[in-house]
C-alpha cells in the first residue's frame, strides 16, 4: 500500500491554536506522525532580562490564556519559596478558589470544543453558555475574565468579601445544577459514546513511561494529581484524584467531567474554611537562589524552573507545561487509528499551543 | 446506553429566551469591580512619574518639568499596577472600556502650570547728576 503524508494542520477547523502534525496514512490509517511546534513562540522565558520579577507576574499569566492564573501562581510560589516569603494563609486560600474556578471555565471549554470537533454543535454551545456564567463570576471577584491580574508575590491584590463570596456561591449552585444536564448528555448519550468509547486507548504503563501528566495520565488510571501536593490550600482540603481504568477517549472526557465537580465542591470547602486576616506581605528585596515550582493546571503539571541572582531581573525562568509532556503519548496513540479519529485524539490531550511554545 | 438525552435540553432552550445578550441593542451588562479604561485625574496629580516606571507595558509618560502626562491606550493591558503605586490616587480603573483606539497616538493630559513669576521691578533710575 502507498504511502501518503497528510499535513494536519498549523490551521485546521479542529485546532484552536496552531500545531503541525504530518500524518503518514496507509489508505484511512494513520502509520505514523510527525508533530512540529514552534509556530506561537513569543519568546517570553527570555523577558525575565528585561522586566523585574514583580512586573513578571503579569507576563508569567500571559502564558497561557486559559490557565494564566495558575501559571501567575506557580511563578509567585517559586519566588515566594527563593524569598522564604510567608504568604497569608487567607491568600492561599483566595489562590485556591480562583485556581479552581479556573479550571472549571478551561474543562468547560474543552467539553466544548470536543463536542464541536466531534460535530455536535448544540452541546459545544451549551457548554461555553455555562462557562460565561464562571467567567461572569471571575471577572466580579477579580477584575478580569480570563487574565485574572490579582496573584502578586506575597499574597494576591484583591479580597473577596462575605457578601460577595455569597453571590460567587449562589452562582455556582446554578452553575452546578448546568454542569449536571451538559454532563448528563457528555457521559450518557448514545451519539457522543459511540464516537468516544475505545477510540485512542492509551495504556496505563504507556502513559507512565510516556511521561503523561494531568486528565490525560488520570484517564489511564493513574493517580497523580499535583494538588495532592498540598500546595495553596489544598494541604487542608479533602479531595480524591479523580481516575478511569479504560484509558480512551470517552475516559479522558469523564475525568474532566468528573473533575469539574470536584472543583466546586473544593471551592465550596474553601469558602467554608476561608481564614480572616491579610491578603499580602511586603516583600522587601532581591530573590537570590533557584525553585522548581509544581502544581496542577487544568492540563496537568506544570513545573516553573526560577533562578535568581541577587538582583531585581531574575537569571533564568523555565516552564514545562503539560501540552509539551503529553504530546508523546499523543504520537504514541495516533498511529493505527482512523484519520477521521485524529482531530478526536488530538483534542483529548486538551492542546494548549501557546503554553507549549511561550 | 441512552437515547435522546439532549432532547429535553434543547426542549427547554427552544421555549426559553436565547442566554446571549444582543449587543449593540441592548446595553452591555457592567459587572462592578470589571478592570476597564483607565482614567487619569490632572488636578491631584504631583506628576512623580512611580506609574510611568511601574507600568509593565511602557504605556505611560510622565514629564514632571512640563507637568504633562500621557497614555498609550493600544499598550494599556489594564492591569491596574500603576492605580496601587499612585501616590496621590490619581489614577483609577473604570468599568467602560472606552472608545475604541484606531491610532497609535498617544493621549496627553496637561496639568496646570504655576503662573510664571513677576520679573524683578526694575531699579529706580538713578537721578544724573
Amino acid at each position: 500500500m502507498a504511502r501518503t503524508v497528510i499535513p494536519f494542520g498549523p490551521q485546521h477547523p479542529v485546532l484552536p491554536e496552531p500545531i503541525m502534525l504530518d500524518l503518514v496514512v496507509e489508505d484511512e490509517k494513520v502509520v505514523e506522525a510527525i508533530p512540529k511546534i514552534g509556530f506561537v513562540h513569543r519568546g517570553l522565558e527570555k523577558l525575565v532580562e528585561k522586566k523585574d520579577f514583580h512586573e513578571f507576574v503579569f507576563v508569567a499569566e500571559r502564558v497561557c490564556g486559559i490557565c494564566s492564573f495558575i501559571h501567575g501562581q506557580t511563578y509567585c510560589q517559586a519566588v515566594e519559596q527563593i524569598m522564604g516569603v510567608a504568604v497569608p494563609p487567607r491568600a492561599h486560600y483566595l489562590r485556591t478558589i480562583w485556581g479552581e474556578l479556573s479550571r472549571l471555565h478551561s474543562h468547560l471549554l474543552w467539553l466544548g470544543l470536543l463536542a464541536d470537533g466531534f460535530g455536535f454543535e448544540s452541546l459545544f454551545m451549551h457548554s461555553w453558555r455555562v462557562r460565561e456564567k464562571v467567567l461572569n463570576i471571575i471577572e466580579a471577584t477579580t477584575g478580569g475574565r480570563v487574565i485574572f491580574g490579582t496573584c502578586k508575590v506575597g499574597g494576591v491584590r484583591r479580597d473577596i468579601d462575605t457578601a460577595a463570596m455569597q453571590s460567587l456561591l449562589a452562582q455556582l449552585a446554578v452553575i452546578e445544577k448546568d454542569m449536571r444536564e451538559i454532563v448528563d448528555v457528555f457521559l450518557e448519550d448514545n451519539s457522543v459514546k459511540r464516537r468516544l468509547c475505545g477510540v485512542g486507548v492509551l495504556a496505563k504503563d504507556d502513559a507512565y513511561q510516556l511521561g503523561c501528566v494531568g486528565p490525560m495520565a488520570r484517564a489511564s488510571g493513574l493517580t497523580q494529581d499535583m494538588r495532592q501536593l498540598g500546595y495553596a490550600a489544598f494541604g487542608e482540603l479533602t479531595f480524591q484524584p479523580i481516575t478511569r481504568p479504560e484509558g480512551d477517549s470517552f475516559a479522558r472526557c469523564a475525568v474532566r467531567c468528573g473533575e469539574l465537580f470536584q472543583s466546586v465542591d473544593l471551592i465550596r470547602q474553601a469558602a467554608a474554611r476561608l481564614p480572616t486576616g491579610e491578603i499580602e506581605v511586603k516583600v522587601t528585596g532581591n530573590p537570590n537562589g533557584e525553585f522548581a515550582a509544581r502544581t496542577e493546571q487544568p492540563r496537568g503539571e506544570v513545573v516553573y524552573y526560577v533562578k535568581a541572582n541577587g538582583t531585581k531581573n531574575l537569571q533564568r525562568f523555565r516552564v514545562r507545561t503539560p501540552t509539551f509532556a503529553n504530546i508523546p503519548a499523543l504520537v504514541k496513540l495516533l498511529p493505527g487509528c482512523d484519520l477521521a479519529d485524529v482531530p478526536i485524539l488530538v483534542l483529548t490531550i486538551d492542546p494548549c499551543i501557546s503554553c507549549t511554545e511561550r | 446506553m441512552a437515547y435522546f438525552r439532549m432532547t429535553q435540553m434543547a426542549l427547554k432552550w427552544a421555549i426559553s429566551k436565547p442566554a446571549t445578550n444582543p449587543y449593540p441593542f441592548a446595553p452591555r451588562v457592567i459587572i462592578p469591580g470589571s478592570r476597564g479604561l483607565l482614567t487619569f485625574n490632572k488636578d491631584t496629580c504631583v506628576y512623580c512619574s512611580v506609574c510611568r516606571k511601574k507600568c509593565p507595558t511602557g504605556a505611560i509618560g510622565v514629564n514632571r518639568h512640563q507637568k504633562k502626562w500621557a497614555i498609550d491606550r493600544l499598550r494599556c493591558i489594564s492591569c491596574g499596577y500603576c492605580v496601587e503605586a499612585c501616590p496621590k490616587d490619581s489614577l483609577a480603573l473604570s468599568t467602560s472600556h472606552g472608545s475604541p483606539a484606531v491610532t497609535k497616538d498617544r493621549e496627553i493630559y496637561q496639568g496646570e502650570m504655576p503662573a510664571p513669576k513677576a520679573p524683578a521691578a526694575a531699579p529706580a533710575p538713578v537721578p544724573a547728576g
